[in-house]
Formats: C-alpha cells, sequence, structure tokens
C-alpha cells in the first residue's frame, strides 16, 4: 500500500490532478447516494473496468483492499447483527468502492503533481491564516514518511522484545515518539537547507 | 577570494549555557575540507553555520562574502547540504520527485528540472528507479539520492556531515568516490579517516576550538595523540 504512483499511460494518468480529485469529490459523493445493493455492485464492477482499462490491473484493486480486510469482517459483522445481511454487504460495498476510487488517484497521480494541486485548492483557506503550501508539503510528508515510522517502530518492537518488554505498549510508544521528534527536527533542517520557501507566491 | 571561499570571523556559539564553539576564525577556500573532532567537539554546529542553519551568537559566517545572517536564502543557494541520515533528508516519497524538491523551490523551468533529473540519477546509477519510492532503497542509494537532490541545485560547495556514518564498506565507497568526483568546493565532517586521507585540509575540533588545522598526515596525528591522550 506504500507503493503509490505506478507509472503509465492511461487517460487516467494524462488528467489533471485537480480534475481528478474533483472527480474523486464527485464519485464519492455519488457513491453514499446510491440507493441499493444493486447499484453499488454496479458501480464497483465500472471502477474495475476502470483498473483494467488503465493497465492497472485487478491484482492492484486487490491490493488496495487487503490491508482492510480485517475491518470489513468487523463491520460486516456488527451491520448484520445490528440491521441484518443485506445492509451489511450494502456498507462494505460502499466502503470498498470508495477504498477503490481512492486508490486510482492515488495510482495515477505522482506524489509531487498532487501535491500542487491541492496547494491551488488550499488557496482559499489563506484568508484563515492557514498556508497552502504548509499544508501540501505536510500531506507530501506524511505520505513519505508513514514507511519510515513503520520501520522505526519495528526497530523499538524488537528492541523491548529482547528485554523482554514486548507486552507494553509505553515502553514502544516512549521510544517511538521520542525518535520521531529527533527526526522531524532533522527534517526541518532538510527541507530548510533545500531551499523551501512556505511564504513563496 | 572567490564566491565559494568560507570565512568564520572570531565565532562564537553556545546552546543553553554549553559553549559549542569559542571565538573560531578561519578562511576556507580548499576544494576539500575534512572536519574531524570527537562527539560534542563542535563539528556539526561548525557545519550547520555554513549554510545559515545555525546562526552564530557572536562573530559572522560569510561565504564569497555573503553573510548567513543577512543572506540566508543566497547563501543556501550556494551551499549544499548532506545529512548524516539521507531518511531525514529524503522529503517525496518517490525518487524523482524527491531530486526535483529542490530545483521547484529554487524556480526552475520545467524541462530544466526534467533534464537535470535525468543526468543526476544517470550519473549515480539511480535512473532504473526513476519511478521508485524512496524507501525501498538501499542505505548507500538514498545517500546518492540525497547527494543528488542537493547537486541538482547547482550549489558551489556541498557540507556533508558524516555522510558514511551509517553505511556499509561497500556503500561507504560509492559514497566516498562521489564525493571525490565532485567539482565543487566539499566540506567533510566525519569520523571516517580514510575518507579524508588525500584530502587538501584538515580542522580539528576539541571542546569548541580548533586543535590542529593542516594537511591530512599532521592534522590527523594530532587528532590520534589527543584522543589516545598521548
Amino acid at each position: 500500500m506504500f507503493e503509490l504512483y505506478r507509472p503509465g499511460n492511461s487517460f487516467l494518468h494524462a488528467m489533471r490532478p485537480g480534475a481528478k480529485l474533483l472527480a474523486l469529490a464527485a464519485a464519492g459523493t455519488g457513491v453514499f447516494l446510491l440507493p441499493g445493493l444493486p447499484a453499488i455492485i454496479a458501480v464497483m464492477l465500472a471502477v474495475l473496468a476502470i483498473y483494467a482499462a488503465t493497465g492497472l490491473g485487478l491484482a492492484t484493486a486487490w491490493a488496495q483492499l487487503r490491508p482492510v480486510l480485517l475491518v470489513f469482517a468487523i463491520l460486516f459483522a456488527a451491520q448484520v447483527f445490528i440491521a441484518g445481511w443485506l445492509t451489511g454487504a450494502f456498507f462494505i460495498a460502499r466502503f470498498a468502492t470508495l477504498l477503490l476510487l481512492a486508490g486510482l488517484l492515488t495510482l495515477t497521480t505522482r506524489v509531487s503533481d498532487m501535491v500542487a494541486a491541492m496547494e491551488i485548492g488550499f488557496q482559499v483557506l489563506r484568508p484563515l491564516g492557514l498556508n497552502p503550501s504548509k499544508i501540501s508539503l505536510a500531506l507530501a510528508l506524511a505520505l513519505r514518511f508513514i514507511p519510515v515510522l513503520a520501520q522505526i517502530t519495528g526497530e523499538v518492537r524488537e528492541a523491548q522484545r529482547v528485554r523482554g518488554l514486548d507486552g507494553s505498549i509505553i515502553a514502544v510508544a516512549i521510544p517511538v515518539i521520542v525518535r520521531t521528534l529527533r527526526m522531524s527536527d532533522a527534517i526541518a533542517d532538510a527541507i530548510e537547507a533545500r531551499g523551501y520557501n512556505p511564504d513563496k507566491a | 577570494m572567490t564566491s565559494s571561499t568560507i570565512t568564520f570571523d572570531g565565532v562564537s556559539h553556545a546552546f543553553g549555557d554549553t559553549p559549542v564553539l569559542r571565538d573560531i576564525s578561519l578562511t576556507l577556500a580548499e576544494k576539500r575540507i575534512a572536519v574531524v573532532g570527537a562527539n560534542g567537539s563542535g563539528k556539526s554546529t561548525f557545519a550547520r553555520m555554513i549554510n545559515g542553519l545555525l546562526l552564530p551568537d557572536q562573530g559572522a559566517v560569510s561565504i564569497g562574502g555573503l553573510d548567513t545572517a543577512k543572506d540566508g536564502k543566497a547563501v543556501r543557494r550556494r551551499v549544499g547540504f548532506v545529512f548524516q541520515n539521507p531518511d531525514n533528508q529524503i522529503v517525496f516519497p518517490i525518487v524523482e520527485e524527491d531530486v526535483a524538491f529542490g530545483m521547484k523551490n529554487l524556480k526552475f523551468s520545467k524541462a530544466e528540472i526534467e533534464t537535470k533529473t535525468g543526468k543526476m540519477l544517470r550519473r549515480y546509477g539511480l535512473e532504473g528507479h526513476r519511478s521508485h519510492p524512496a524507501h525501498l532503497l538501499s542505505g548507500g542509494q538514498k545517500q546518492l539520492l540525497a547527494i543528488s537532490g542537493v547537486l541538482v541545485m547547482d550549489p558551489e560547495v556541498i557540507v556533508f556531515d558524516e555522510p558514511t556514518t551509517l553505511l556499509d564498506l561497500r556503500n561507504k565507497l560509492r559514497v566516498a568516490e562521489a564525493i571525490e568526483a565532485l567539482e565543487q568546493t566539499a566540506v567533510v565532517v566525519t569520523h571516517d579517516l580514510d575518507l579524508i586521507a588525500d584530502f587538501d585540509r584538515v580542522i580539528v575540533f576539541d571542546e569548541g576550538r580548533i586543535l590542529a588545522d593542516d594537511a591530512p598526515t599532521p592534522a590527523l596525528k594530532a587528532y590520534v595523540e589527543a584522543m589516545s591522550g598521548v
């Protein structure tokens, strides 16, 4: 799931990132307006057809859903218990369709292009005192450092296991937080050293 | 004085009550300059002052006449910085996007960014990884990517803060070769004494002062003697 962008020449790759973000917002809203299970399954099949047509393939579509299968199972069980299996299936199909739609955006758009598009979109927040450049860089950094944080957590967990502390959440959380804070100082230095200016036009 | 001449004039700096640099004055005009010293001796603080990441409490640092306190932006354009841990320097998730980051900040044209990115990735054998996630590269490849991201900004001076510390021997040699082949002035802070054996000048720091400032052989002799208490 960390391998975001897949290079390609499809119509989605060629589409402007801003247009894709708007299309995703519209499609995501549309999914919530669909009346029943047959309609949502039809849309999901259409999204899967786009995966095939863009060269991403059905295996890539499956890779978007696989990490959340456990969450799906828990939600489905809860919905079946509360409202019945038909509602449960509808709920899960809608959730899966949304994830697949979001995957189409991230798999066909470079992060830097997405950041540039978001920077333009976030200009509306400027009157509220928010800096669009900082917000979009923060989003890029979040995507970049998810695997690094996962690696740090793995290293700390291993070190604590050696010391017999593998059951303690605190023993893992504190060193991870300390290392992350130190790392954030270093990253801030690196960004500054590479000429970043958040107050650019 | 050339545009890459580094000048420290009476520079002192402290973190809280702890002095880390004490009245440092020197001019660096050589092509390959090494900075060595024990942990906490002030060498990393010295390096960070060269591109204005840190400003001195007293005295002034200038690069080719540009004062780091007054002309920070221009200094940063002139002086690139490669950090010890490339994971903290790579900002964007994809290799080519990260190389482009600094150039975009400096408002290079799209065509220029494309050309320079391709050229730099070919130079360091990263062309095949162009569209790959940066976190999947090896340690040495990540450090070469970090160097690429700095070099494309056309700096005249590059400061390396312990660039080989986290690398295995093969990757250490690759990075050493990359530094050796640079046309720019390189200031290398390091504990790796083999790396700097052929440098033009070695500055040894000890408790915020310059213990030795000489060619590698005499400077390193003084360093080893000081560290072993001879």
